[in-house]
């Protein structure tokens, strides 16, 4: 169980990025968080990561605090972020480097089967494509099977067809081990396909706006008209969460003239 | 010699694509393209050999391919040639270790502490803004004429592109990567290994590559200040007793001797910089 209790984060020049962010997430659930630019969407996923240490608030896993990178959470950053001297299979094995080498080279292998890499487990990562890159990216952190997989915009420098390709992907990977998920997306359509609840953050300073349960049967079909509902129900959550009118009223669902312009 | 063509087939093995490109296109490229740059300088040699056998100039001041081959081949022959590229190769080895060595260690800290940054590097800079030949009296006071006052003007020389290599390449890893070995909880020292010099590689080498340039330049500065060997000193000897031939084998000797050292200091990178993506890589 990955908890959240009131977690702050104020920047040295003065920004308050996050403010008071509580959450519970449960094992195996699947979080999408959407929110406008500077929402502190990225703030907060570097801060369960441990890369950020919050100002204020605890991030606790399991009922301990997190304090630094931790070795039950990974990352999946929005760039791939191989170290371009390791071949793929170095990259994917980075992580369990203190395994004993044969244990080491079967997970590898096995991570590589799974995101269907196997014949690029010797090349460079500079000829990878860009989703096979990140496809690299994902199996090197889930090879230390995280209990926590924190994802921070991981297809956005994608193609909307590699994208896609890779959600469903992603899915599959996660019945494997069904670790928590974490993902930071500002594609409600991607937000919708993945999670059991999506969150909505609102700026200045970042703060959660609101909660809409997806429990729409998987696999979804994105053309359903339950899909486009729990869609509409995100969107419109999005716009009332960036008009600043409303946001005084606190919570006033006064429709605002923007719809779908909320990025 | 097999390194050469070593390092351009790396990349395309892996891409069997490619290595057909490469073999089938210009069939003779692999032999012919390091060959067209044999051209000029061949070409003009040949030219001033004849010209010197048709007695168009006595070459005495410029002395024809011929004769400076049979300085060279005297000079080999009497052990002379050896025994001074030797001294002098011994004194680049040394200054270029010991410059290596400081360069290394302080780029690092500085690069890698602002703090040290702050302390150190402005005075370096200072110092690098002068010319290190005007050492050289100074060296000679407080070290004698032999060849600590040599090896020191040279580690000098090798210091200050060596430095800056190393400090810069370290300011410039990328924050990106360095997360990643934070995200999986390196230690210190396995950051170090494995994320930080790997990175700093490609500008390492770099950097050793103009050290060493740099070595050579100021052997040549060191031992025209008085030495009684070396090649440096068969340059001045040719000079006064008028022997241009000696003077250009002796500079053929330093291309020659200066081109191999480079070259072994590719050559070792080569398997640590397989994997990079450069615009060099055709």
């Amino acid at each position: 169980m990955l908890v959240l209790d009131r977690v702050g984060k104020t920047y040295p020049n003065g920004v308050r990025a996050l403010d008071g962010i509580s959450l519970e997430v449960g094992p195996g659930e699947i979080l999408a968080i959407v929110g406008g630019s500077g929402c502190g969407k990225s703030t907060m996923l570097r801060a369960i990561s441990g890369l950020d240490t919050p100002s204020q608030g605890v991030v606790m896993l399991d009922g301990m605090p997190v304090l630094g990178p931790h070795p039950k959470i990974g990352i999946i950053f929005q760039e791939p972020r191989l170290l371009p001297w390791l071949t793929v299979a170095g990259n994917v094995g980075f992580g369990i480097d203190d395994r004993p080498k044969a244990e080491r080279e079967d997970r590898v292998a096995t991570a590589l089967a799974r995101v269907g890499l196997t014949d690029k487990a010797d090349v460079w990562p500079r000829e990878l494509s860009g989703g096979q890159a990140q496809r690299v990216a994902i199996a090197r952190a889930l090879v230390p099977r995280p209990e926590v997989l924190l994802l921070d915009e991981p297809f956005s420098a994608l193609d909307a067809f590699t994208r896609a390709d890779l959600q469903d992907h992603l899915l599959d990977l996660w019945a494997d081990s069904k670790p928590t998920l974490l993902l930071v997306t500002h594609d409600v359509e991607e937000a919708i396909v993945l999670a059991d609840r999506v969150m909505v953050m609102r700026p200045h300073p970042g703060r959660v706006y609101d909660e809409i349960a997806d429990d729409l049967p998987r696999p979804r079909d994105r053309q359903s008209a339950a899909f486009d509902f729990v869609k509409r129900r995100v969107m419109a959550a999005l716009d009332r969460s960036l008009d600043r009118a409303v946001i005084t009223a606190e919570g006033e669902t006064k429709n605002s003239a923007g719809a779908a312009l909320w990025w | 010699m097999s390194f050469g063509p070593m390092t351009i087939t790396a990349g395309p093995t892996t891409e069997p694509a490619k290595v057909e490109q490469t073999v089938q296109k210009p069939g003779l490229s692999r032999f012919a393209r390091p060959a067209l740059g044999l051209i000029l300088p061949v070409g003009l040699a040949v030219l001033w050999e004849l010209a010197v056998r048709a007695g168009l100039s006595n070459g005495r001041l410029v002395p024809p391919p011929s004769v400076i081959f049979n300085t060279f081949a005297e000079l080999a022959k009497t052990g002379e040639l050896q025994r001074h590229a030797a001294v002098t190769l011994w004194r680049v080895g040394a200054g270029f270790g010991i410059g290596v060595g400081f360069g290394t260690i302080l780029g690092a800290i500085t690069g890698y502490s602002g703090l040290s940054h702050r302390l150190i590097d402005p005075t370096l800079q200072a110092l690098r803004a002068i010319p290190s030949i005007a050492w050289v009296p100074l060296f000679i006071l407080w070290l004698g004429i032999f060849e600590a006052s040599k090896v020191t003007l040279i580690a000098v020389g090798v210091f200050f592109p060596v430095y800056l290599g190393v400090m810069g390449a370290v300011t410039s890893v990328d924050r990106k990567i360095v997360e990643v070995g934070r995200v999986f909880r390196l230690s210190g020292p396995a950051m170090i290994r494995r994320i930080l010099l790997p990175a700093v590689m490609p500008a390492y080498v770099l950097a050793l590559r103009s050290g060493l340039g740099l070595g050579w330049m100021f052997v040549v500065a060191a031992e025209f200040m008085g030495a009684s060997e070396g090649l440096g000193y068969l340059l001045i000897d040719g000079q006064q007793l008028g022997k241009p031939a000696q003077i250009v084998a002796a500079i053929v000797a330093f291309a020659v001797i200066g081109k191999l050292t480079d070259w072994m200091i590719a050559a070792a990178a080569t398997p640590f910089l397989r994997w990079e993506d450069s615009f060099a890589r055709r």
